[in-house]
């Protein structure tokens, strides 16, 4: 990663990557450009250069933030009418680790409004193109994030990643995009879509850069119950008890293993020989064949470097998809219960009284998609529902825990395609949201597992669009996972 | 017919911890701003995730105890939803599948035993004020940590309605997980209500009255209740289930506008608050630090004081815990005099029981028990006396110059009154006594003086033959003479032995 020296100034870097946003414009990257902020940044950072201070790991490196990580810089709008005018008095966990190190928000980066989507297309500003393809969705829901990185704007993007929203769009754009193990980075300040899969994480050009990245912000916080021990930069294996957020750490034990159960520790890196396994209930027609074929070439690739693959069957996925669209609109209805028009964000003026302005509001403020996913949720989670849907969705989830926990006794790591398409043309598919959900069936599983995935570039498809591949560890493996995605270059 | 009344009651508990339940800020709002207590993670701006308060968890553990209840080494929490904007999530934060606080009872005065179903932690909503054309928000007691205690149906009368929530009210207070005050909604009970012919075995449809903070309200709101039921049933008519509200000037319960469908809180585990695992050892440890409660003072002072006095010194925790002091004094240090050190404020869970065998010291606690009931309490100023009782070893000093006749029981009162005055408290007893000029004259010496003076006097003769000529009941004349001569100060039994002595020379 560029960062600021005594040669190239924070000031140029911050330039370089403003000059490139407004080339960019009609992509629709970007709800918002930090021009101010940005520079006086970087100016401050050239300071401390110029006088020999010590200046941070991220010194005067321009990132691109997704709009659903609150910080006191533009408004956090999530790309959702909802939160129109809505400006953060709070720095969310990630963004303040990220700052410390010198790094220079930018811009905020489009997504689908609230996340609720894999196209970018569902935001309140408008779609945000593929960088391969004007006509073609840049993959979502952290689409701004993935063209912000592919198009050499900013060095790296934050996302947020609940059921592929980073490895997705990297994957459609032709980058690396990383979603750790569940509590690996604190969810403090970032909107909330569904809390018990949610994850933030990261784009970048190198996996060198994501590691850099993942040891900056990793770590438990008291404002997150469900982060984990340090165990990113622990390699003592210290962080592998559940011991829970230090400030509780007396009174309440076993803090995240409630969302999905410790696996056994991570494996160490692998040395010369890695087990691979393949999913073979994925390799079948529903994938596009150039996807099939990248992903045999890598296998091949593997082989002849010496590492062994292992072919899995894993029956209980096509489960995940159901039990995904059942847990997580439950947890979205109830996470959006708060953006009510009572006290930030937008509030329709047309009501009379309290249950006309909680109507309107909602109605006016939420995208279709939104709206589609709070009734979901909230139908799942209605009296005389509940057993038949969403605690049946809890127990295919565990089913897939313990699949997964299965198959890493076979193999060190999984490689599977992202997602079953290549980048789709821009309104393809917004009148299908069926087919649109099914664009999440192999990212999904690991979300409601709570393990770790990260995006690899895999090459070009005949069209000239990106093609990627995931790589899959168990949880707490982050580190080796990001180290052995080197092996795959 | 005769009907048989069902009572269960649901009682919410503001506890009284230093920080609200899910967030860092101060959790006693009492006489601030509106809106001045309230954090992000209250005010549920957007990213913001509950953290957890674990002295609401040691609370929660003591307040179980006091009810003899099991506590739950695994608990967790809930989601419960509705939009109101009490509620700045939109979802109340509770515990609806396993709750800390499992089964247990709560003895009434009477020796009736209310079993509890269980209790759990929850977040208090905010408050609605309401104008004619619009409504102001008070998001200060948001998450406040609540209690929920919820009884088994075992109440059968409005009497023991009233005596159950007044000894939670008691059991909560003791266990010190609650300011207790009632006015301002520390605590608040739920009453349903239901009727059953005599010898059913299922209940009737039950009526709710939601709301209520205090005793007597909840005791007439019964009463009422089973009137109404009573009239509805004899005439053959069907109780509807609803949730009534109770009207405290009329008396009377009146049916709420009800919504037309059941209220769905679409229940859902939260997902941002892992469970609560407690080793049994942490619960021990905390179980170990319940104060001493209700049921012990009866144990250490039935002997010592009438169950009437004592029970209205129940009503009063603090006094409770004053007289406790006094009796440990007593056992640790031998004698009332050598003590100079005070330890004020001092826990008395360490103390334990103690003994009030000794003679002595019983007379002296019933003679404090006395002035607290009768003085102290019948104060105007009696509530902001309540906060600043004086030191035991005054008490103490007090209690002793009575016994030993220096002080009447006027004077002892006056003195009592007097270590409340700032001005004088800081003072001591002894010191309080003789500035007021309250100390009896009890040197028999000076006082056949005193009698001697009055008995020389001429407005005196006439009383003086009278009671030479059997007259006996003028004595009370010439005591009150003697008194007047000596300002008061003079011991008036052994005047008048004193007296007797003389005039029948």
């Amino acid at each position: 990663m560029k960062t600021a020296n005594k040669t190239v100034s924070a000031e140029r870097l911050v330039k370089d990557a403003l000059e490139k946003a407004k080339f960019f414009a009609d992509y629709h990257i970007f709800n918002f450009l930090n021009e101010e902020g940005a520079l006086k940044k970087a100016r401050e950072i050239d300071a401390k250069i110029k006088k020999g201070e010590k200046v941070g790991r991220l010194a005067g490196v321009p990132y691109a933030l997704k709009d659903n990580f609150l910080s006191p810089e533009g408004e956090t709008t999530a790309s959702a009418h909802i939160l129109q005018g809505f400006k953060s008095p709070i720095t969310a966990t990630a963004v303040a680790k990220l700052e410390a190190e010198g790094a220079i928000m930018i811009g905020r980066a489009n997504l689908d409004a609230f996340a609720h989507g894999s196209s970018t297309e569902n935001s309140y500003f408008g779609p945000t193109s593929n960088a391969f393809d004007k006509t073609r969705v840049a993959g979502g829901s952290s689409g701004g994030s993935a063209v912000a990185v592919a198009l050499d704007i900013v060095e790296f993007a934050t996302g947020t990643d609940t059921g592929g929203s980073i490895r997705q769009p990297a994957s459609f754009n032709g980058v690396y995009g990383f979603k750790p193990t569940f509590g690996t980075i604190s969810r403090y300040g970032v909107v909330a879509m569904a809390s018990s899969t949610d994850c933030i994480g990261f784009f970048t050009k190198t996996p060198e850069d994501m590691d850099l990245l993942m040891s900056i912000t990793s770590g438990q916080d008291s404002k997150d119950l469900t982060t984990l021990p340090d165990y990113y930069n622990d390699n003592t294996g210290a962080g592998s008890g559940d011991s829970g957020a230090s400030s509780l750490a007396p009174v309440v034990t076993g803090l995240a293993s409630s969302i999905a159960p410790v696996v056994a520790n991570a494996p160490k890196s692998p040395d010369s020989c890695a087990r691979i396994g393949i999913i073979k209930d994925f390799d079948n027609d529903s994938v596009n064949p150039e996807i099939r074929q990248a992903l045999k070439k890598k296998c091949d690739d593997l082989k002849k470097k010496g590492h062994k693959i292992v072919e899995l069957s894993m029956p209980n996925l096509k489960y995940a998809l159901a039990a995904y669209y059942i847990i997580v609109p439950a947890e979205v209805a109830s996470n959006l219960s708060r953006y009510d028009g009572i006290r930030y964000g937008f509030r329709s003026d047309k009501s009379k009284d309290l249950d006309a302005l909680y109507n309107n509001t909602r109605n006016e403020g939420f995208m279709p998609e939104n709206k589609r996913r709070i009734m979901i949720g909230n139908f799942v989670l209605s009296s005389g529902f509940y057993d038949a849907y969403f605690l049946k969705a809890a127990k295919a989830r565990t089913l897939i825990i313990k699949e997964y926990e299965a198959a890493f006794k076979k193999c060190d790591f999984i490689l599977t395609p992202v997602s079953p398409n290549l980048a789709f043309k821009i309104g393809e598919k917004v009148d299908d949201p069926v087919s649109m959900y099914l664009e999440d069936v192999m990212s999904v599983p690991l979300n409601l597992a709570g393990i770790p995935g990260l995006t690899v570039p895999a090459g070009k498809s005949k069209e000239g669009l990106p093609v990627g591949l995931q790589l899959i560890g168990p949880r707490r493996s982050d580190k080796s996972l990001i180290e052995f995605a080197k092996e795959l270059r | 017919m005769k009907y048989v009344p069902t009572i269960g009651i649901e009682c919410h508990v503001q506890l009284s911890t230093k920080t609200k339940l899910f967030s860092e800020v101060d959790n006693d709002a009492r006489g601030k701003e509106p809106n001045s207590c309230v954090s992000p993670v209250d005010y549920a701006l957007p990213g913001m995730l509950p953290r957890l308060n674990g002295e609401a968890i040691k609370f929660a553990i003591r307040a179980g105890r006091a009810m003899h209840c099991e506590i739950n080494a695994f608990s967790r929490f809930d989601r419960k939803h509705y939009f109101y904007p009490d509620s700045p999530k939109g979802y109340q934060i509770t515990q609806f599948y396993q709750p800390i606080i499992g089964p247990g009872f709560v003895e009434l005065p009477s020796g009736t035993k209310i079993r509890i179903e269980h209790a759990h932690l929850e977040g208090d909503a905010g408050k609605l004020t309401h104008f004619a054309n619009y409504s102001l928000v008070d998001l200060n007691r948001v998450d406040t940590p609540l209690i929920e205690i919820v009884s088994m149906p075992d109440i059968h009368s409005p009497k023991d309605a009233h005596d159950y929530c007044k000894e939670l009210w008691r059991l909560m207070c003791y266990a010190e997980v609650t300011y207790g005050d009632l006015f301002n909604g520390n605590m608040r009970f739920d009453v349903n209500i239901s009727l059953a012919p005599e010898g059913a075995k299922e209940l009737g449809t039950r009526a709710e009255i939601k709301n209520l903070n205090s005793f007597r309200s909840v005791e007439r709101a019964a009463e009422y209740e089973i009137k109404r039921q009573t009239r509805i049933l004899n005439a053959g008519e069907k109780v509807v289930q609803e949730t009534r509200g109770w009207n405290d000037a009329s008396g009377e319960t009146t049916g709420q506008r009800s919504k037309e469908e059941a209220k769905d809180y679409r229940y859902m585990p939260e997902p941002d608050l892992p469970p609560i695992n407690l080793s049994q050892e942490f619960i021990d440890e905390e179980s170990a630090k319940l104060p001493l409660m209700p049921s012990d003072y009866r144990e250490n002072f039935g002997d010592v004081l009438k169950p009437d006095i004592l029970e209205i010194l129940l009503d009063y925790p603090n006094l409770m815990i004053k007289l406790n002091q006094l009796v440990a004094r007593e056992g640790n240090s031998g004698g009332l005099s050598e003590v100079t050190t005070e330890n004020e404020g001092a826990s008395p869970v360490t103390t334990g029981r103690s003994d009030t065998s000794q003679k002595g010291l019983s007379s002296r606690v019933a003679l404090i028990a006395n002035l607290f009931t009768s003085v102290l309490l019948a104060e105007e100023k009696s509530a902001e006396y309540l906060n600043d009782l004086p030191s035991s070893k005054d008490l103490n000093e007090l209690a002793e110059m009575n016994e030993k006749k220096e002080l009447s029981s006027t004077a002892t009162k006056e003195v009592f009154l007097k270590l409340f005055d700032p001005q004088m408290k800081g003072r001591g007893v002894k010191n309080i006594a003789k500035e007021l000029g309250l100390v009896q004259e009890n040197d028999l010496g000076a006082l056949q003086k005193i009698v001697e003076i009055v008995l020389a006097k001429p407005e005196t003769q006439k009383a003086q033959d009278d009671f030479r000529n059997g007259q006996e009941k003028v004595i009370g004349f010439l005591v009150g003479q003697v008194m007047k001569e000596s300002h008061g100060k003079a011991n008036p039994a052994a005047v008048q032995e004193i007296l007797r002595k003389l005039l029948t020379k």
